[in-house]
């Protein structure tokens, strides 16, 4: 019950409930499309890049809490930061949440990101929270449709 | 009653395990059943004292080994009510037998132009294959409607029978709406018209008798894992003289006549659409889970399965929130859940760590998903060994995850 808590604790509850920053900048200029196969979560992230910096960014779709809230997060965490921080970002936030649960996380740099690190315990899932990052990615590049398979 | 369930589950030794420090309580038979120790057993045996190549050894083990696949054979036959013991054939699962009619019946006799008849709530093995068929050969695929009980529309489905139609596929049960089909009724429809039906018999098998003559289809499939069989096997039942008229699916050994440098002439049925060794050992496990609900009685298993169903649909009521896709006047054991405000991949974890086995996801039937307007649901299916205490841990996982969700 423990690392159920520690997987569904109140900030991605609340980020679940009352997504941040849910739909489409209006100066958007990038897109991508994200989809989970296995469990039909569905996302897609739009940006508005200028001059290296995403300047705003956006998400639509319909999935669990786990891709929701990790979206959400996610969009706070890059928004206003230079896209090849996001880059770093992704590969810090995926290390986290790959890693081995008997160990210590390693949450630096992570900031509000560091509360996915319950998703250690839970491998299926870990496609829920890094598919809209996937995602991200795929938009900052070049736009299109991103599978997690 | 004399269906003592508390003695069935000592048969599965899996039931005795514990998941995340819980009781397992297995509910997703749907997706794939628990093996009874005489399955167990009987793969164990054969490979410990009987096992060789069958058809085609001349030595003792050889002899053995073949006896025991044939003797499955002619049980399948009596199992599924079928004339014939040629009309069975060995396959590797319900998926594979659908994609045989498709290869050897469909692509034979469906032309551009012509129409093939599936349902809106196929599971995808009994609708991709038939897509891919009409893609490849400019034919037209058209789907019978379903309304939000989840019951078939018959009139519906007797207008889209055209005189273009060539072949008819529906399933017998279900796997998301547990909806049970007027299988006789489809068929006397399809009979009238000269249209061959095949009935996808995946998730009827485990629930109730089948008498594919009383039915009156012309193919039925099941898979042998989804029977409380071993996975690997699957069989596919079809009429003699469609069979006999058919070209083989995958060739190569065991279902030839003659081969020469310049062509080959092709075995009679059963053997022309059983190419290569097969899972022998899968088949004679399929015999033995045969034998086990023959025991039980397939009549015990179904009145244990509707009473369990009851109860569940009872209790399920008291959980706020929750909704059952699919409420056919005729069901079987298999209940789709749809909670508010809770994904069902959330549900499903929350379940997990209560020791309760759900699937969740689009349980391959993405139209019927996109029919309902739900990207997924949380399904629970009950079998033979399932009883009230399931139920209850199911419940009781469902009140918490509405806590964790609040």
């Amino acid at each position: 019950m423990s690392e159920l808590r520690e997987l569904y604790q109140s900030v991605i509850l609340d980020h679940n409930k009352r997504p941040r920053n849910f739909g489409t900048p209006g100066d958007a200029n990038r897109h991508a499309d994200g989809y989970n196969p296995l469990c039909g979560d569905k996302l897609s992230v739009h940006v508005t890049l200028a001059d290296g910096v995403v300047k705003d960014v956006g998400f639509e779709g319909q999935g669990c809490a786990i891709s929701k809230a990790s979206a959400s997060l996610m969009t706070e965490a890059v928004k206003g930061r230079p896209a090849a921080e996001a880059e770093t970002l992704f590969r810090a936030f995926h290390g986290l949440v790959t890693s081995d649960p008997r160990g210590e996380p390693d949450t630096r740099g992570l900031g509000k990101l560091a509360v996915f690190g319950g998703v250690r315990e839970f491998p299926i899932r870990v496609k829920c929270a890094t598919l809209c990052w996937h995602t991200l990615r795929a938009a900052l590049a070049s736009g299109g449709v991103v599978s997690t398979e | 009653m004399s269906y003592d369930v508390a003695a069935v589950r000592k048969d599965f030794p899996i039931l005795a395990r514990r998941v995340h420090g819980k009781p397992l309580a297995f509910l997703d038979s749907a997706a794939s059943a628990q093996k009874p120790r005489a399955v167990i057993d009987a793969m164990s045996d054969l490979y410990s004292a009987h096992y060789a190549n069958v058809h085609r050894g001349l030595y003792q083990l050889s002899l053995e080994a073949t006896d025991m696949l044939e003797a499955v054979r002619d049980k399948v036959a009596a199992f599924l009510g079928a004339g014939d013991r040629r009309e069975i054939i060995f396959v590797r699962n319900a998926t594979e037998a659908i994609n045989l009619v498709a290869y050897s019946y469909g692509r034979r006799h469906v032309q551009p132009g012509d129409e093939v008849l599936v349902t809106h709530m196929e599971h995808h093995a009994n609708f991709v294959p038939w897509q891919v068929l009409c893609e490849e050969r400019g034919a037209v695929l058209r789907v019978a409607p379903i309304d939000e009980r989840g019951v078939l529309q018959m009139d519906e489905f007797e207008k889209l029978l055209s005189p273009r139609t060539k072949l008819a596929a529906v399933a017998h049960v279900s796997n998301v709406l547990g909806t049970v089909n007027p299988v006789r009724e489809i068929a006397r429809l399809c009979r009238e018209r000269g249209v061959p039906l095949l009935v996808d018999g995946a998730q009827a098998v485990p629930h109730q008798r089948v008498d594919v003559g009383a039915l009156g289809c012309d193919f039925y499939t099941f898979s042998g894992h989804k029977l409380f069989g071993p996975s690997g096997v699957g069989v596919l039942w079809g009429r003699a003289a469609l069979l006999e008229a058919m070209p083989p699916f995958l060739t190569g050994g065991s279902m030839i006549e003659s081969v020469t440098l310049r062509g080959t002439t092709f075995a009679g049925i059963p053997q022309r659409f059983e190419a290569g060794t097969p899972d022998i050992g899968s088949i004679v496990g399929l015999g033995a889970a045969i034998d086990y609900v023959e025991q039980l009685g397939l009549d015990a298993i179904a009145a244990h399965d509707h009473e369990l169903l009851a109860y569940a649909e009872a209790r399920l009521a008291s959980v706020p929130g929750l909704r059952i896709l699919g409420t056919a006047p005729h069901k079987a054991a298999v209940i789709s859940l749809v909670m508010d405000d809770v994904h069902p991949h959330d549900l499903g974890t929350v379940l997990d760590r209560e020791g309760v086995a759900v699937r969740t996801g689009h349980h391959c039937a993405q139209p019927l998903m996109e029919r309902f307007d739900v990207p997924a649901t949380a399904r629970a299916s009950l079998a033979l060994y399932n009883d009230q205490s399931d139920v209850d841990a199911l419940v009781r996982a469902l009140h918490v995850a509405r806590e964790v969700f609040a």
